[in-house]
Formats: structure tokens, sequence, C-alpha cells
């Protein structure tokens, strides 16, 4: 029989008994719906997890630090034919500038930072004060920032994080009571002035950390003030890689770097016969794609300095949600085994109901095949119908579930999120699937009709 | 399941040329529905063989038995057996449906043989609207489309009325006569048969009893007088 005529037949059979075919057809929808929901909640979720991560800069960022630092993240099973620390190289300025040269690196910025004293409103505030480069503007610490980046990577400008702000401000939150609004705090703050005191290393010679040649235990600390202007206020620290260490207040890295000020590593530094080029603790590198860390990585290691990168975390996440998404999706494939034997019911009624149609359908010339066939396309066309109106009906659920999300966390006063994501190759998928299982389940009942003896099938009334 | 073995049809030898029409006679239990199965092909023959059109049945796979069943055999039944869910016309066109007929030709093919049987303004009745004797008429439209050399018919008059039962024979000797088809019917109506056909075969206890050729020739004269 022809593909065309047999749909035909098919869908006039289930219109036949067009109740129990729907419920069979309702039963594949909810299993399908269920797969649908549950995947596209997980895919949602995984999306969610990997966009933050991508855009904190955490996939695509290899932080480096040099074996001398005892300070430094160690990992001591690579570290096993490492030279020795006092032999391994200096992480300065020419490492620094090599490193950012190499092939897949977007930039390598050092870490400046430091403790310092701020005036504010003749206040003194003491706090940590870190340069943050130019590309940190896409970072999505930043995405609720009051205010403004900063205008150049020199300006004097700050950008200060929202719980020293509030300290500026002398309203910090009660434990338990609710967090101050930003955009509160921002108001008068954003525009303002206030004055950072820093020490300038300067060595005994002369001018500051130019020098070429002279003894590096001799040098002094001359004290400067800075009038900075106050752009932003951000909420999110975008220095979360960095634990204990994190700065309250940002400054345009370039103008950190102008500033020569003291490094907490340069008291070490001093120990060391170091060269006058500026050392850096920290390095940080970004890379174009995170898949390139490894090489890049590697690349670093060669040079002789430790490399840290979250890749691991990233890796052992991607499993993290695989193994969600298998869970979900045999969560999700129980209810369509279910309706699965649904379907094998509802062909198995069939068959006795249709035994003398089966026999005259034989007796009229009809082959094993085409009986089979029949009921195989009916098995097929309530999975197809089941798969539509399933992945309509899981897309709908996992919109109701995003909605009901985002009013909860609206009430935590969160941002609302995009937690369910129906890809089109789920849409797709579930509806083959929905197909496959129903044919599968199609299978005996199929083969049941087409081995009907005709003679008993036509006297049987 | 449980079956005990019953000879239905046992030792009988019999040969039909083409175009004869000839009625298989017997009380039920007589294997003449039981010969009409394995000539239709709806049966198989423990042993002995069935010879249509140069081809043993018995030899025959399942899928070619089908085609046997779709292009050489046409049937009638008592019960009609039209499909209900179908109309007219789409009863009549299904054997074509699985002999893979374009649908328009289909089409046309339904109607005529529906005009054939005199029923060309009912295509899109369903069965159950019909009467006995449009529903024999329609199944027998469903049997001919096909164009088939053989036309069995098991007791095509059994569930009708006499009038309407006289109109199907005459519509079956029409074809036998006019189309030059082979006929072999299964009846217990001698006194209907002898009308008809030309040769008359009695079967009792699945055993052949009679044989009476030119029938129809003594019976016309005898019969309609």
């Amino acid at each position: 029989m022809k593909a065309y005529d047999l749909a035909e037949l098919a869908v006039r059979n289930l219109r036949e008994s067009i109740l129990r075919n729907s419920l069979t057809t309702v039963g594949i929808s909810v299993g399908v719906a269920s797969l649908v929901a549950m995947l596209s909640l997980g895919i949602g979720l995984q999306q969610l997890a990997t966009r933050r991560l991508v855009k904190s800069g955490l996939f695509d960022t290899v932080v480096v630090t040099s074996r001398r630092d005892l300070r430094n993240f160690n990992r001591s099973d690579d570290d096993n034919n490492a030279p020795a620390p006092a032999e391994s190289p200096a992480l300065d300025e020419p490492a620094r500038a090599k490193i950012s040269q190499m092939a897949n690196v977007v930039e390598a910025y050092p870490d400046l930072r430091f403790i310092t004293s701020f005036t504010f409103d003749s206040k003194p505030h003491l706090t940590m004060v870190a340069g943050i480069p130019a590309s940190y503007k896409n970072n999505d610490a930043f995405e609720g920032m009051q205010g403004s980046f900063f205008s150049s990577d020199i300006a004097p400008e700050v950008i200060l994080q929202k719980a020293f702000a509030a300290e500026l401000l002398g309203k910090t939150a009660k434990p338990g009571s609710d967090e101050i609004a930003i955009a509160e705090i921002a108001k008068p703050l954003l525009g303002k002035e206030m004055t950072m005191r820093y020490s300038e290393r300067v060595d005994a010679s002369g001018s500051a950390s130019d020098g070429v040649t002279g003894d590096t235990s001799t040098y002094s600390i001359q004290s400067h003030e800075l009038q900075l202007k106050i752009v932003g206020i951000t909420d999110l620290d975008p220095d979360s890689m960095r634990g204990s260490a994190r700065a309250r207040v940002l400054l345009p890295l370039n103008l950190m770097a102008s500033l020569h000020a003291i490094q907490p590593t340069a008291l070490r530094d001093t120990t060391q016969a170091a060269s006058r080029v500026p050392t850096y603790s920290t390095v940080s590198v970004r890379v174009k794609n995170p898949t390139q860390i490894q090489s890049v990585e590697d690349a670093i290691k060669k040079m002789g300095f430790n490399t840290f990168s979250m890749l691991d975390a990233t890796r052992s996440l991607r499993k993290f949600f695989a193994i969600v998404d298998v869970f979900l999706g045999v969560f999700g494939s129980l209810a369509l085994a279910v309706a699965s034997i649904g379907i094998v019911n509802t062909l198995v009624m069939a068959i006795l109901e249709r035994r003398r149609e089966i026999g005259i359908m034989k007796a009229i010339g009809a082959s094993d095949v085409d009986v089979k066939k029949l009921f195989f396309a009916e098995a097929g066309v309530m999975g197809l119908f089941g798969g539509i109106l399933g992945v309509a009906l899981g897309w709908t659920i996992g919109r109701v579930i995003n909605v009901g999300t985002n009013v909860y966390l609206k009430q935590q006063s969160m941002a609302p999120e995009q937690i369910w994501f129906v890809p089109w190759w789920l849409v797709g998928g579930a509806i083959v699937f929905a197909i496959v299982v129903s044919l599968l389940s199609g299978l005996y009942p199929a083969s049941r009709a087409a081995r009907l003896d005709p003679v008993q099938a036509l006297r049987y009334e | 399941m449980g079956e005990s073995l019953i000879r239905a049809v046992d030792g009988i030898s019999i040969r039909v040329p083409a175009g004869e029409f000839l009625a298989l006679l017997g009380t039920s239990g007589s294997g003449k529905s039981s010969l009409l199965n394995l000539i239709a092909g709806l049966d198989r023959p423990t042993s002995g063989a069935v010879v249509v059109e140069g081809k043993d049945l018995a030899a025959l796979s399942r899928a070619e038995l089908a085609q046997h069943r779709l292009r050489t055999v046409g049937m009638v039944f008592q019960s009609f057996n039209l499909i209900p869910s179908m109309t007219v016309i789409e009863n009549v066109e299904l054997p074509l449906r699985f002999a893979e007929v374009e649908r328009s030709r289909r089409d046309s093919l339904a109607r005529e043989a529906l005009e054939r049987v005199g029923l060309g303004k009912r295509l899109d009745h369903r069965p159950t609207e019909l009467s006995g004797g449009e529903q024999q008429r329609t199944a027998l439209a469903r049997a001919l489309i096909n164009q088939p050399k053989l036309l069995l018919a098991d007791e095509p008059t059994g569930n009708l009325d006499s009038r309407t039962g006289t109109e199907i024979m005459n519509l079956i000797r029409e074809f036998n006569e006019s189309l030059g088809m082979t006929v072999v019917m299964v009846t217990h109506e001698r006194a209907l048969a002898e009308r008809y056909v030309q040769r008359l075969i009695f079967l009792a206890d699945g055993k052949l009893v009679d044989d009476q050729a030119n029938v129809a020739v003594t019976a016309a004269q005898g019969g309609r007088a």
C-alpha cells in the first residue's frame, strides 16, 4: 500500500474510536511533555550557569603566578620537575609582555592592588584598592552598576564596591535587615570626589622605578595624594576569583600602574636581588576562547610559571550538567514508557475489535505486510500527534515554571533569569522520539494483526 | 488451540473449465465453504493441490496467496463483509489501494463498477444505511474491481429475500456471461442453483457425492416454465 493511502487509512481508523485513541494520544503527549519540560529546564539551567560563568571571566582566564611567590596557587603535582623557586623566572613586565604576545591570548594584565587610606567627607577609610583593565567593562559584575565605567584607562576615576560606598555614607546594613538599595547609595556619591593616599616607591638615586643600576636595598617611600572622581557603584564583586584579597575600590589599571605604588609583594622583593623593572605577584591572562585555556596554560607553564584556571572546575561542571540532563531525561522518559504501554493496549484492543475488518481486508487481497503497516501507521500517527501536542504542553509547563521562578526571584529582590530553554533539536528530537516509541509499541500488535487467520477472522462475529 | 483435526474437505477432485458457472451444494458442515476458502487462497490444504490459473496454491507463500486473492479472485459473502466505517465507494476501491492503483484511477474504476451493479447514486453512504440487496451489490462491485478471472460467492443470497436474491443472481450470471468470469457459488438452495448454474457439485461430510453437468439447460426448460 502506498504511504499516503496508508496514512489516510490510519487516520480514518483512529477517528473511528476517537475517544480511546485521543486518550492514548494524550497519554503519549503527557510523556513527551514531561520529557521536554525536564530537559528544557536542565538545558536552561546549564545555559544560565554557563552564561554567568563565561561572563564572569572565570572560563577564559588563566591566573599566572611566579614560582618564587610562596603564596601562589601551588599545585605540587605539576611541580615535581619544576626548577627550585629561587631559579624560576620572575613574573615581571617582560614576562607579562611575552605572555600577552602568545597565540590565542587576548590580554595579559598584572594584578595591582594595595591597602590604603581614602578620605571622603574628611573622614579616613582604610581599604583594598585594585586596578582593573578596560576589558572588565563587559564583565557581568558591572551589569547592575550605577553610574558608568571609567571614561578612559588612565582617568582619575574610581568605582566603588557597594559595601564600601555604604560605609562612606555611614550606612551599614544591620545583619538580618534588608540590604540597602544600590540606587539609594549611588545618588549622593556619584560625581563626588574622594582622596586616595598612597606610597610611591622611589629609589635613593632619584626617579621612580626606571633604574638600570643601583642597589635595590636603598629606596625611599614617598607619600602622595590623588583626587579621584566617583563614577560608579557596583553591587557585585568583579574579583571573585581572588578570595579574601578582595578590593573594594577599583581604579583604571593604567592609572594604577602609573602610580608605582608599593605592592604587598614589594617587601619580599627587597630581600631578593630583583631587577628594577616592575614585578607582579599575579598576572591574569584572558584567552580568546575557553577551549584554548589548556594550550595557553601549558605554554605559560613551560616558561616556568605557575598557572591556575577554572578549566577543571568547568569540566566537572559540564559533567554535572550532563548527568543532570540524563537523570531528567530518564524521569521524563518514564512517563513516555507508561504511555507506550497505553499504545500497546489500545492497538491490541483495536485488533480484537477489528478482527473481522482485518479478515475482510485479507480476503480481498491485503497482504500480511499491508495489515502490519496499517497498524504500524496508526501507532506512528498517534506518536506524531502525541509528540506535537507533548512538545507544546512541555513548552508551556517549562514556561510556567520559569514564570513562577521569576515571581519568586522578584519576591526575593533578585533579577529575573531564564531558567528554561527549548532548543529546536529538542522539539524535533522529542517528536521523533515519540514516534519511535509509538512504533516500537506498535510492533507487537501489528505483527499479531498480520498473523491473523482470515478464515477465522471472518467467522468471528 | 486444542482443536481436533477434522477433515473438512477430503479426497475431492474436480476440474472447473474457464467461464463455467458452478454451484457447490450441501448441508452445513459438508465442507463446501472450506473448499471455497481453499480456492480463494484463504486457507491451505494439508495435502493435495489446488491449481488455479496454472499455479498450485498449496505451494505459494503467504504474500503470493495475498496476490492471488487480490488479482485472480473476487469474493462475495453471505454477510456482505463490507467495512462499516467506510462509504460505499471507499469499500469498493479498497482492493485497489492494496494493488497500489493511483487515486484518480481508483475513483473512476470504483464508480464504473458501482454503475455496473446499479448503485451509481449511493456512493457516499455507509453500508449500514443500505438495504441488504444494496450491500451485496456493493460487495459485488468490490469483487469485480480488480477484474478477476474467478468469482467466488459464499451463499450470496443467504441473507436476502427471494426478490433481491434473484436480482443478485441475475447480476452474477451477467458477469459470468458478459465478462466470461468463472463463478463458483456455495449454496444450500438447490432450486436457486438449478435456475442459474451449469454444473452442480454435491458434497457431504467433506466428500464429493455427485457432479451434475449441464444443469441450467434442463432447469431452464423445466424451472422457468
